[in-house]
């Protein structure tokens, strides 16, 4: 069981969703960030105030899965989010110790595995 | 407004030109609102850029009006188009214009908020990929070959006037000129990246119901100030810009509810520019009790052309051509079926015995929108041999706000640098604390 966290641009965020749903990864989690990787920091007016925002708005994608889907789930986060230009993300693969499926009290990988897959 | 009612006056009179002064403000008060409710409509990445449109067609518009619009559409009664004796407002004085009692430079100022408005109407086809600078280039050469033409003709005393078409507030420039440039632009400029692919919906329903409110009460001087005093044609038409919007608000729930089983706030808000349309070019020539019958009969084919339109690959984004375009057309026509005699003092339609005035209107309703579409669909082919219209597929995806303006509606500081120029203009960090 991994947990697949993938940092992207939130213009490609519709796109990210469709191909994990393409490679039949359920069960995600999407928020908004702010994070600042090697893109250049752009420079904005307000006024006479010039600000350099060196934190861009990202979207953070976690998806738990069992190991077989780890790959899968790499390469449609990577097919969904590339642009070719700094500031495509990052994408982390962690371990995970537990899962809990709380309305049913399964765990691990019952737990990750989406209804429809057993 | 395209029949001098009044006989020819001579002298200023101070209760009409007060009202004109008030309608003036609150008519070119509706361009803001059109930005803000445009804005709402758009993704929030472009929330800016689509409120700079309207704020950039004032602008433009009014410098290019008053310097040679005005003129072109104002200046003798050419059957194609004005003269150049008011080029520049030369001989546009505190005297009062022909066939009005207000000042000449006061009917001008009226005038041209018209023309900004219209203008910034067009802009709800383009959004959210148009780039700023070429848009405003468009608007001063727009608002000279097709908004001062479709005027000179309806307003000016040009052929359809002549020809006793009649055109109360500006069905035929505003309205139809507006939508069916617009379904041209959209053609021209072409569907934004993402349509058809992903859900693009507006991002604040508020601002959308706040414009449409705002642009409401501005249409109160839109209406009631196109009969230039405050004689029975502008009280008709006023209480008649009441009536008319509430009627199609109740139309639009029926259809919303009948659609969805839901009445939907952006379809209200649509409602009620939807009835303010359809009255404009009726006004003051119809009675207040077939006001309302145009509100709600009025309402159908515009609500018809909203729900198809998505479903074709045109990216009209904002529904310009069924918001004003259907609507204006539909308030044209309609002047021909019922104007009536006793209440508007100029003609019958066809209900009450005139079937000739129905065949004017139509014959306006035809023409004005192979103009407006053909003229505005030569000049943006046009201009795209000289520049780009639209914004790279990158720079779309990124938004508009930041990509033209270097600026974001919703910035929250979070991760701002400040930036303090040094001596050689080279930005530097601020040092903190």
């Amino acid at each position: 069981m991994k947990l697949v966290i993938g940092i992207v641009r939130p213009e490609k965020a519709n796109d990210v969703l469709e191909s994990l749903y393409r490679a039949e990864v359920r069960g995600i989690s999407m928020s908004r960030v702010q994070g600042h990787g090697g893109e250049l920091d752009r420079v904005e007016t307000y006024r006479g105030t010039t600000v350099q925002v060196g934190l861009s708005e990202k979207v953070r994608f976690e998806i738990a899965v069992s190991d077989s889907f780890v790959q899968s789930t790499i390469d449609a986060l990577c097919d969904g989010a590339r642009t070719g230009d700094v500031g495509d993300g990052k994408i982390f693969v962690v371990p995970m110790e537990q899962a809990v499926r709380i309305r049913t009290g399964e765990t691990d990988q019952s737990a990750v595995t989406p209804l429809g897959k057993r | 407004m395209s029949i001098p009612i009044l006989t020819a006056a001579t002298t200023v009179d101070t209760g009409d030109t007060a009202w004109m002064l008030v309608a003036t403000a609150l008519v070119l008060m509706m361009t803001p609102a059109l930005g803000l409710f445009y804005a709402g409509l758009v993704r929030s990445k472009n929330t800016l850029n689509t409120f700079m449109m309207c704020v950039g067609a004032i602008a433009v518009a009014a410098v290019v009006w008053a310097l040679l619009g005005y003129s072109l559409a104002f200046d003798g009664d050419g059957s194609l188009i004005g003269g150049l004796g008011y080029v520049g407002l030369k001989d546009v004085t505190f005297l009062p214009r022909e066939g009005t009692t207000i000042p000449h430079l006061l009917f001008m100022a009226f005038q041209a908020t018209f023309c900004i408005i219209t203008a910034a109407l067009v802009s709800g086809a383009v959004v959210e990929r148009m780039r700023f600078g070429p848009f405003l280039v468009f608007v001063a050469l727009w608002s000279i070959l097709v908004y001062s033409v479709l005027a000179h003709w309806s307003f000016g005393g040009g052929w359809l006037a002549a020809g006793g078409t009649l055109d109360f507030a500006g069905g035929i420039p505003v309205e139809m000129g507006s939508g069916f440039s617009a379904l041209a632009a959209a053609l021209v400029v072409g569907q934004r990246k993402d349509y058809g692919r992903q859900a693009l919906l507006p991002h604040n329903a508020v601002y959308v119901l706040l414009g449409a409110g705002l642009l409401w009460f501005g249409w109160f001087g839109f209406n009631g100030g196109s009969g230039f005093s405050t004689g029975n044609p502008s009280v008709l038409a006023f209480v008649n810009t009441l009536l008319t919007p509430a009627c199609s608000l109740l139309a639009w729930f029926v259809l919303d509810l009948i659609r969805g089983r839901k009445v939907t706030a952006i379809g209200a808000a649509t409602a009620i520019i939807v009835g303010c349309v359809l009255i404009t070019p009726a006004g003051a020539f119809i009675s207040p009790g077939w006001a309302m019958v145009l509100g709600a009969v009025g309402a159908l084919p515009c609500y018809a052309v909203i729900v198809w339109r998505p479903r074709t690959r045109v990216d009209e984004t904002l529904d310009v051509l069924a918001a004003h375009g259907i609507a204006g057309f539909t308030g044209i026509l309609f002047i021909g079926l019922f104007a009536s005699l006793a209440w508007n003092g100029v003609a019958d339609g066809l209900f009450f015995g005139n079937a000739s005035q129905l065949g004017d209107q139509a014959l306006a309703a035809l023409v004005t929108p192979l103009y407006a579409f053909g003229m505005t669909y030569v000049l943006l082919r046009a201009m795209t041999l000289f520049t780009s219209l639209r914004a790279s597929q990158d720079e779309e995806a990124i938004g508009m706000d930041v990509v033209q303006h270097g600026e974001e509606a919703y910035i929250t500081g979070e991760g701002a640098i400040l930036v303090m120029p040094d001596g050689d203009g080279e930005p530097l960090v601020a040092e903190p604390g």
